[in-house]
């Protein structure tokens, strides 16, 4: 659910110059696919057995096994040597792991790298004219670069949304004004739960700012949203409620790991896998805490929550759009249309333009619904990445 | 202690009417043999059927230095259950330990309860409930333990223990992410039922169960369809639920100086406990597992989290599944085994070489109000110290673990196992006197 980079095979998947390594402007219609079958690829120490020198074109499918001692990378270079058409990295000595790459008619190079190191062990390799197009219309460098770019500015806007929302919130709380503190507090919260998957990604600040009562290791400090809403919601019985210093304490701790949020995510660029696995990553945050009632279990704000993540996922998934549009549109549609119905689902719970319902008020076979419909989004969404990438 | 017999011989009856007999005829019987040589069992089974003994016994004898089910090869299916002692009465409680043992040691020969008794009195309800007549004993092993509540319970003695009470048996501390279910966890006793076939573990908890009425109540129980680890190097490694091979590195019956140092209590570390030497302890997470996320999860995601191939179990860091994981060995982007990875965080070389011996089993009790799946891990390990060989470690994993993301611990327990038992003896004796 983290929001990991696909690091291992497409490192170079951020740097606009080497996307190709991904395949992301070409076609991953097995209709394409080359009639030539899987290349089988043993890279031992010092050779580079590749089973065939040539190929017909389209979707070319490389088997790489390590049949080494080193750690090793199989490149399928073009006619300049330079250019990467696609590469597989880290395959430790004795595993298998697939390249898909599409590719035209030319001449190209392939290389192992056992070790990591160097030119590799070059040969040269022909993708004949099999007659089918690999390539597609519609998927540019451009393109690419205005989908990483929007989701950027999307998380850059929510993150000084919730700088905003969070200073006036903490202002509430600390003053004592419960019954403000009280109404701030899930429409705050709904800016961090829109970008989430980033939070997560800096590793040490999402336990510091979201960690539920139930996460905290004996003897770990707690603090962050879910401290001050027990204090605001406290427990009838073995609880005692801050007083103003406490308050001061955790409010301004609160703040503090904000603003370092806000600085960290103004520097940040987002690959499109990330960005496609984040979407995925907020589904799974609805799946397995929100519907469940665990994510706000005394404010029971949990549909506040619902709605941003679902909000921050569809973003995710309409920057990417135009890509999977090219991609896989088929699946981009089935995904645009779950989204939809699951929209129109938490629009039941709606309480005016921003609220909802508490959760402690939504039945059994009504949260059974909305769990229906976050599985049959999160099923296609979490094809995304891979159609997109492959 | 004196008497460890190498085998029970006996001979079969034609005619007569047992489960153990039945074995007999089919031939599919092994010999019975004690502490690690129960190992043998399966291997001697093969053999056996190549060369049709005219002596059968059970498959695992109940007696020995070690109690059976801990180092014995890892059966197929569990059913585990927790009791509540409900009586005040040592002498109650010392009554039950000893019906269980004679109930246990038919049922793992193969022998109903009360023996093979026929005719049955026609108007009284019969002593064993029979789902198991005619099943062989499907290599049935029953291991009993003690939980803390049995020697402390709110502050107070029970049953004059307290003095006995093993140092390390204490609740479990609260570990990051717990999320347990109060009615899934703890207990003042635990019987662990390990077969090959369901129905006989179930049965035997099920009679037991029914023997205890009056002196204990059945807490919680669980069942586990497939067993996900391997306690002998004569078995393959099974798979959990997330797909991948489940114990490779699990301690093994064969690792015989591990084993003792690992998971048998030795005397007198403990000496106000000493009863517990050449006993264990027995630690129990019920590990939910978020199914239908990790459905959703890449291979690459998945295979990063373990920190093995899905398809062989071979480390990421190179060779075959018994390969062993090179930590160091850097791919382009950090170690090839990651540093959240689950093989890294729980592997000996980081936790003071520490190993268990694993005993866990793939469970599902069907699905939730949210229509997911309820399934996961119900993992059992088997250890010398829990202060020292799991606590550090599942500390660590709850914090750390990559995996974590996708797991919740719903239930917990621990027991002190004591030690086998002679012939004439009951399970937990060296306790009482």
């Amino acid at each position: 659910m983290r929001f990991r980079s696909i690091a291992a095979a497409c490192a170079a998947a951020a740097l606009p110059l080497s996307l190709s390594a991904c395949s992301l402007t070409q076609s991953n219609n097995t209709d394409d696919a080359s009639g030539g079958g899987p290349i089988t690829v043993s890279s031992t120490d010092s050779a580079c057995d590749v089973s065939s020198t040539t190929t017909p074109s389209g979707n070319l499918v490389f088997q790489v096994k390590n049949s080494g001692t080193k750690v090793t990378e199989f490149y399928l270079y073009g006619a300049d040597g330079l250019r990467i058409v696609g590469e597989i990295e880290n395959i430790g000595p004795g595993l298998t792991r697939p390249l898909v790459v599409s590719a035209g008619p030319g001449k190209y190079f392939t290389a192992c790298k056992p070790g990591m190191i160097g030119q590799g062990i070059r040969a040269a390799f022909t993708v004949t004219n099999s007659g089918k197009s690999t390539v597609i219309k519609g998927v540019t460098k451009a393109s690419i670069n205005r989908a990483t770019a929007q989701y950027a500015a999307y998380v850059k806007d929510q993150s000084n949304q919730l700088l905003d929302a969070t200073r006036a919130f903490v202002t509430a709380y600390e003053s004592g004004d419960q019954a403000k503190a009280r109404e701030l507090y899930p429409l705050g919260r709904q800016h961090y739960e829109r970008i989430e998957p980033v939070a997560e990604s800096f590793g040490d600040l999402d336990p510091k700012l979201d960690l539920r009562e139930a996460d905290v290791e004996a003897g770990a400090k707690w603090t962050g949203w879910h401290r001050v809403e027990k204090d605001l919601w406290p427990p009838a019985t073995g609880y005692h409620v801050l007083n103003a210093a406490g308050r001061a304490k955790v409010g301004g701790q609160l703040l503090t790991d904000t603003i370092d949020l806000d600085k960290r995510v103004q520097t940040t660029k987002y690959s499109v896998d990330q960005i496609g696995n984040g979407s995925k990553g907020l589904l799974d945050e609805v799946a397995t805490s929100k519907i469940t009632g665990e994510e706000d279990i005394w404010s029971h704000t949990d549909l506040y929550d619902f709605q941003a993540n679902i909000d921050g996922a569809r973003v995710a998934y309409e920057d990417l759009k135009p890509l999977l549009d090219v991609k896989d549109k088929a699946l981009s549609s089935q995904i645009g249309e779950r989204f939809t119905t699951l929209q129109t689902l938490l629009n039941k719970y709606k309480v005016g333009d921003t609220g909802f319902v508490f959760y402690d008020k939504v039945t059994e076979a009504q949260r059974k619904e909305l769990s229906d419909a976050v599985n049959a989004l999160s099923e296609p969404l979490a094809q995304m990445t891979g159609a997109i990438t492959l | 202690m004196t008497d460890f017999p190498e085998s029970e011989p006996e001979h079969t009856t034609p005619g007569a009417f047992s489960r153990r007999r039945l074995l007999g005829v089919a031939g599919v019987g092994a010999i019975a043999a004690v502490g690690v040589g129960a190992i043998d069992v399966a291997r001697r089974a093969d053999k056996d059927l190549q060369n049709p003994p005219v002596t059968v016994v059970a498959d695992a004898s109940f007696h020995g230095e070690h109690q059976a089910g801990i180092i014995t090869p890892a059966q197929d299916r569990l059913h585990f259950a927790a009791f509540d002692i409900t009586t005040d009465s040592r002498a109650e409680l010392i009554a039950l330990l000893k019906a269980w043992t004679d109930a246990a040691v038919e049922m793992t020969e193969g022998v109903p309860v009360g023996g093979d008794e026929t005719p049955l009195p026609y108007d009284s309800p019969p002593a064993d409930s029979g789902e198991a007549l005619g099943l062989p004993a499907s290599k049935l092993t029953l291991t009993f333990g003690f939980g803390p509540t049995m020697f402390e319970k709110d502050g107070k003695d029970r049953f004059d223990l307290l003095s006995k009470k093993p140092k390390a048996l204490r609740e479990l501390p609260h570990f990051a992410s717990d999320n347990l279910d109060p009615a899934k966890s703890n207990g003042d006793l635990c019987i662990q039922a390990c077969a090959d076939d369901p129905q006989v573990a179930v049965h035997a908890i099920r009679n037991l169960a029914r023997i205890g009425f009056g002196t204990v109540a059945m807490r919680w129980a669980q069942l586990g369809f497939g067993r996900t680890s391997s306690t002998s190097t004569a078995q393959s490694t099974p798979r959990n639920l997330l797909g991948f091979k489940d114990g490779t590195a699990n301690l093994k019956s064969e690792h015989g100086a591990d084993i003792k140092e690992f998971v048998w209590v030795q005397p007198g570390v403990d000496p106000a406990a000493d009863w517990l030497a050449h006993g264990s302890f027995l630690v129990c997470r019920r590990i939910n597992m978020q199914i239908e996320p990790w459905d959703r999860t890449s291979l690459r995601e998945q295979e990063n989290l373990i920190g093995r191939d899905r398809a062989h179990g071979a480390p990421l860091s190179g060779g075959k599944e018994f390969t062993e994981p090179n930590f160091t060995i850097a791919g382009t982007d950090g170690p090839l085994i990651g540093l959240d990875a689950h093989i890294r965080l729980a592997h000996p070389d980081f936790n003071n070489g520490t190993k268990m011996l694993r005993r866990g089993y793939n469970f599902t009790d069907g699905s939730d109000a949210l229509g997911r799946l309820d399934a996961g891990l119900f993992f059992i390990a088997y250890v010398s110290d829990p202060d020292t060989h799991y606590i550090p470690m599942q500390s660590k994993l709850s914090a750390k673990d990559g995996l974590m993301e996708y797991l919740e611990h719903t239930g917990s327990g621990i027991f002190a196992v004591p030690p086998g038992i002679a012939k004439g003896e009951y399970v937990g004796q060296s306790l009482f006197t």
